[in-house]
């Protein structure tokens, strides 16, 4: 098991890994990238029982980034675990490469595509369900943005996952209160999420800090039960681009690149580390 | 006589008994495809999302990538256009093993009018990559192309409609992917059509050979790929083709065959359709009618036209 500093260190290098990448493309979406970084960390190198060697290894542990544009963050993840090389992060967005602006299954490493928003959870569900038909017991993981709340299909599959009892389903939201035009409650107020999930029937698990890799870990780590048939809705807290002072719960900076100065600056602090 | 979607629910449940692989993920349609027997027998494989064509499409996709062979089905209308975006990105751009299946499809559905009259999903569902589209016309038809989508990996889309159907063929046929049926062959004129409006199309055609003109008719059961050999020799061998399908007369087997015979062997296609309008309510008889998809109507056109 991994200790939390060795934890931290990895959400640490997901987030300079990602301003790279997107940096290097000219394009691509830090925001929610970075207020995902710990929860992403904690997953692939704690949580997910996951094989770099086999991505296709049958009996995995199954993620679902329904929140597609946070790819940044979960591409340096899977070249972090293995799964592609390093040197491919160079080549985000590119044409002669693996690694579109949105996850997609070619990739190495990830288990459905997203980006289009609404669609992962019910992917997850399918997945959740698939793992009963097929007599397996892997867990199945979907991180949903809370702007992504606004699509109707999340409810739909809210539905069936608890119908069929799903409780080895996870949906994480990333809590973070911006969306791309501004925050939630200036667009569309997603009003209670707790409440909401528990009237369709979830299991309501918080994070009170997404961005504190101590916590994050700790939940995930307890956050199956056997003995309750719900499925589990992880409410974290989470600040937008959290890790970068200029970027954090600014909307603007959910699909900007920085400059040349702002690149210099936002690399300067995350080398520091979250303070 | 039965209805093909009562054939397609039948012989899903023939082939779980044998492939454990199979699921059926539902959107509230387990009498209109025939799914009773499968719930009965297949519990554990049959997953009912209700009233949510997108959660259905998405679900599927989400079994298949566990390597499992999901059908889902609903009105052709819904998966056509409701669940588009879910078919398109997750279904299709995955290439993932996903059957979907659009029932009551064109405007012989008949009362529930133009809301529930898919006259555009196979232009839709044509443009999407790695989609292969089907439309059979005859029960036997139905059967076998159930049965070669569960043995094909990838996304299929299978679209028929409410009522009963003739039976022309018989359990020897077989109908490969990409291919057609020439059910009566001719040298003068070549009439092209799929799914419902086949019994019309062939008494237009007995009608024609009764008189002297020798017509050829093509059942294009595969709408892509399409049998592109028989567009060609129809192209090359008779005056000119005429489609007659219950969709409209855009991106369905009249645009597929156009598009064809325009880059490859230009010849006059004559397409009958629904002419870019809704549909409406009605009896099948009354709106077949109404819209000019009769057996008169394609004699009439091709009288007019015959050198």
């Amino acid at each position: 098991m991994a200790n939390c500093f060795e934890l931290r260190e990895k959400a640490r290098e997901i987030r300079i890994r990602s301003l790279e990448a997107v940096y290097h493309a000219k394009s691509g979406h830090l925001g929610g990238s970075f207020s995902a970084a710990e929860m992403i960390a904690a997953l692939y190198f704690e949580i997910l029982s996951i094989r770099p060697e086999a991505p296709q290894w049958e009996d995995r542990d199954r993620f679902v980034l329904s929140k597609g544009h946070a790819a940044p963050a979960l591409y340096a993840a899977l070249a972090m675990k293995g799964f592609f090389p390093l040197e491919d992060l160079d080549r985000l967005r590119m044409a002669d490469s693996h690694l579109q602006g949105a996850p997609n299954m070619k990739t190495p490493g990830i288990d459905m595509s997203s980006g289009p928003l609404g669609q992962g959870l019910s992917a997850a569900v399918g997945m959740a369900l698939g793992s009963r038909v097929l007599k397996k017991d892997f867990n199945v993981w979907c991180m949903i943005g809370d702007g992504e709340l606004q699509e109707g299909q999340i409810w739909e599959a809210a539905m069936t996952a608890a119908k069929y009892r799903l409780n080895n389903l996870v949906c994480i939201l990333d809590h973070n209160k911006v969306q791309m035009s501004g925050t939630n409650d200036e667009l569309m107020p997603i009003g209670n999420v707790r409440d909401k999930f528990a009237a369709f029937g979830w299991r309501i698990v918080g994070i009170e800090n997404g961005n504190d890799i101590t916590e994050v870990t700790e939940v995930f780590q307890h956050v199956f039960d056997p003995e309750d048939e719900r499925p589990v809705a992880v409410i974290a807290e989470t600040i937008k681009g959290r890790g970068v002072s200029y970027m954090e719960g600014r909307a603007a900076w959910h699909g900007a690149v920085p400059n040349n100065e702002q690149f210099a600056a936002a690399m300067e602090e995350l080398k520091e580390g979250l303070k | 006589m039965t209805a093909n979607r009562a054939v397609y629910g039948d012989t899903i449940w023939e082939l779980a008994k044998t492939n454990e692989k199979i699921v059926v993920v539902d959107s509230d349609c387990i009498g209109p495809l025939n799914y009773q027997k499968f719930v009965e027998d297949f519990p554990d494989r049959f997953f009912e999302c209700g009233i949510a064509e997108q959660d259905m499409v998405s679900t599927a996709a989400g079994l298949a990538s566990c390597g499992l062979t999901a059908f889902c089905a609903s009105f052709a209308v819904f998966v056509s256009m409701r669940a588009l975006d879910q078919v398109r990105n997750q279904v299709c751009y995955n290439n993932l093993n996903v059957k979907m299946i659009g029932t009551h499809c064109g405007i012989e559905t008949g009362y529930d009018g133009a809301t529930h009259q898919s006259i555009e999903d196979l232009a839709i569902m044509r443009a999407i990559p790695n989609l292969v589209v089907l439309a059979p016309s005859t029960p036997v038809m139905t059967e076998k192309l159930t049965r070669i989508m569960a043995e094909t990996y990838g996304p299929f889309y299978m679209r028929f409609g409410r009522n009963q159907n003739e039976e022309i063929y018989t359990p020897e046929d077989s109908f490969p992917i990409g291919g057609s049926k020439r059910i009566y062959d001719g040298d003068a004129v070549t009439v092209m059509t799929h799914g419902s409006l086949l019994p019309i199309a062939k008494k237009a055609v007995e009608e024609l050979r009764r008189e002297g003109v020798n017509a050829r008719l093509s059942d294009m059961y595969s709408l892509k790929p399409i049998d592109t050999e028989e567009i060609e020799a129809a192209a090359k061998e008779t005056a000119f083709i005429l489609t007659i399908e219950d969709h409209s007369i855009i991106g369905g087997l009249g645009g597929a065959v156009c598009e064809y015979t325009a880059e490859h062997c230009p010849c006059r296609v004559v397409r009958m359709g629904m002419n870019d309008s809704f549909g409406r309510a009605g009896t099948t008889a009354d709106l077949y009618r109404l819209y000019g998809l009769t057996a008169e109507e394609i004699v009439r056109k091709i009288r007019a036209l015959i050198p």
